[in-house]
């Protein structure tokens, strides 16, 4: 049995490919939950190449857009690289109200990630 | 002056009203209220693109009242009203709070704020709104979308306006 339940995992040449398994991250015990899967993948499983592929997600709020945002601060700490990928135009309309666009680093799919990791 | 298109929106017909004082927990609550509202403006031809920013905002004025008005005091409410119409958005959201000043809250878009894990509520509401306002103590938000005219005549005025007819 899996030990994610927010988040399943495909290794793709070195590169751990991350795909959401909720189509709306909203309610606080998901988002507190979702949090601590990502972060093991660095913290526990000590990954170093991530790709957050968005293509099951329609909505987030702003309480998950903090946890990718602590999520992105303990990449960086560890040297880990990560692109976020697959975004639908209006969840990328809240990366660019917010800023965060030039926080991630973000690209149109994951076989654009992969050219780049 | 008054333009026709601004005069032709702000007549824009309100046709239904959907209401809900909600217990103060994140638990997930007030987001099957969400979905209803979602369902009726559907039903009135609100496409996905719009019915996104309208969830957007309903989700962050919502809990932010459960979180920072009421504190998740459970002997606490959320107060809300949302008045639909075709091309026209309108609610109001009061929480049982001491109220906040909204322009006292840091801009998360600045480049020292950008990785704060919090803040981004309000930058959010204000983004997919037509219109957003307070009342004088800060615990009562009146949110406004309008289809066709965009977002760019986002507002931040200190008076709560009352439901509109």
């Amino acid at each position: 049995m899996s030990k994610h339940r927010h988040i399943t995992v495909n290794e793709s040449a070195n590169v751990s490919v991350i795909q959401f398994t909720d189509e709306k991250i909203i309610d606080s015990e998901t988002i507190q939950e979702l949090g601590q899967e990502l972060f093991d993948l660095i913290e526990q499983e000590q990954r170093n190449k991530i790709v957050l592929n968005f293509s099951n997600v329609e909505f987030l709020s702003s309480a998950a857009l903090g946890k990718l945002i602590t999520f992105d601060k303990k990449a960086k700490k560890s040297k880990a690289e990560l692109i976020l990928t697959n975004i639908s135009p209006e969840i990328y309309q809240v990366f660019i109200i917010t800023n965060l666009d030039k926080l991630f680093q973000i690209k149109d799919s994951e076989a654009d990630a992969l050219a780049v990791l | 002056m008054i333009t026709f298109a601004e005069l032709r929106m702000a007549t824009s017909p309100l046709i239904r009203t959907v209401e809900r004082s909600l217990p103060s927990s994140l638990a997930g609550g007030y987001i099957e209220f969400i979905q209803q509202v979602l369902s009726e403006l559907t039903k009135l031809g609100w496409q996905q693109r719009d019915l996104f920013g309208v969830q957007m905002a309903l989700e962050e004025t919502i809990s932010n009242g459960i979180r920072h008005g009421n504190k998740e005091d459970p002997n606490k409410l959320v107060h809300v009203q949302c008045r639909l119409g075709p091309n026209r958005f309108w609610a109001q959201i009061r929480d049982e709070g001491k109220g906040f000043f909204p322009d006292s809250v840091p801009d998360c878009c600045c480049a020292e704020n950008l990785e704060a894990p919090g803040g981004r509520g309000l930058t959010l509401i204000r983004g997919f709104m037509t219109r957003v306002s307070y009342n004088e103590c800060g615990n009562c938000i009146t949110l406004e979308k309008r289809l066709d005219s965009g977002n760019s005549s986002t507002c931040h005025t200190r008076s709560t306006s009352p439901p509109p007819k």
